[in-house]
């Protein structure tokens, strides 16, 4: 009995592994910036080169970074959300546009709405590598004192924004 | 008129040219020392390929940011701890020994003895079976004459 019953056990132990790998998402690495600070950076403004950003003027504010282009498929779906998030005034959101052209960018914005407290410009994705971004979009919840809480791979989706994020973000803007 | 086109029609591959080589440094010696480093290491986007190998954009922009590492004289390993501080481990291809990879490293090994356990349970327990059917002298000679008698037929 006991020689059937092993391979058996064995087998499902497998199968189970393999059936829980098969709903991972490879592209959900963990980000070694949770709880880190945000890396600093200097960047010029996408509608305004003559200003510039830094992450420390958000200090003392709950934000979200969102990183994304104007040739980015996915970055579409999210935008809706990012603008209700903007009209609702629930937590201001700095984009970095991520290896776009100035034009482009801007008649994107135009055309689909600015959710967008400001926008920097990264031609050359820069900063993208610096938050260890491996494509657009993805989002930061940055706290008050400038330290990354969470990032988000990939498009924002109504689900994990009432799952996580604005839950995180109402408990970081209490503190 | 007709010959004349034809000519000039087999004059035009010679407009055509190839692209040159993007990537490729003035360097040859740092070029090699940074498709030696980046082969260890992961594309994060196209996830089998090294970023050595991958032509995903995001490798190129890595490629380019670990050939000016290295133009301003960072040892590899500060370029492996650059990388592991924006990506994590995942870019490294050998995981480094940690807490949480104690089982990665040594559950193979754990895999075997037990496979050797099992083994050496196994055979003793057949040595026991064997050990115990030994035959009683009549059982032995019965055989004989059983065996006997099938060798005369």
């Amino acid at each position: 009995m006991m020689r059937f019953i092993l391979p058996l056990v064995i087998f499902l132990v497998l199968a189970g592994f393999l059936y829980k790998g098969l709903g991972l998402n490879p592209r959900e690495v963990p980000s070694p910036f949770i709880d880190k600070p945000a890396p600093i950076f200097n960047l010029v403004e996408l509608q305004d080169p003559s200003k510039s950003f830094t992450p420390a003027d958000m200090k003392g504010k709950v934000w979200l970074f969102n990183l994304w282009a104007s040739w980015c498929v996915s970055c579409r779906e999210e935008h809706p959300l990012l603008l209700d998030l903007m009209q609702q005034n629930i937590v201001p959101i700095v984009g970095l546009d991520y290896k776009d052209k100035r034009e482009a960018a801007e008649a994107w914005l135009n055309k689909a709405g600015n959710p967008y407290l400001l926008n920097v410009f990264d031609v050359e994705g820069r900063i993208g590598i610096d938050y260890g971004v491996t494509g657009v979009p993805e989002t930061f919840v940055i706290d008050k004192q400038g330290i990354i809480r969470y990032k988000q791979i990939g498009p924002v989706t109504s689900e994990n924004l009432r799952e996580k994020i604005l839950p995180l973000v109402a408990e970081l803007q209490r503190k | 008129m007709k010959k004349l086109l034809i000519l000039l029609l087999c004059l035009l591959p010679t407009f055509a040219f190839a692209g040159e080589a993007k990537e490729l440094t003035s360097d040859p010696v740092l070029e090699k020392r940074m498709v030696g480093l980046a082969e260890n290491l992961r594309c994060l986007v196209c996830q089998n390929e090294s970023l050595a190998s991958s032509h995903a954009e995001l490798a190129e922009d890595l490629r380019r940011e670990v050939r000016e590492l290295m133009k301003q004289g960072k040892s590899d390993q500060e370029i492996i701890d650059y990388l592991v501080a924006r990506y994590g481990d995942f870019v490294l291809y050998k995981p480094p020994m940690k807490s949480y990879t104690v089982l990665l490293w040594f559950g193979p090994f754990a895999l075997l003895l037990m496979g050797l356990g099992v083994l050496v349970f196994q055979l003793h327990k057949r040595r026991q079976i064997v050990q115990e059917s030994v035959l009683t002298p009549e059982a032995q000679k019965r055989a004989a004459t059983l065996l006997n008698e099938e060798e005369n037929k």
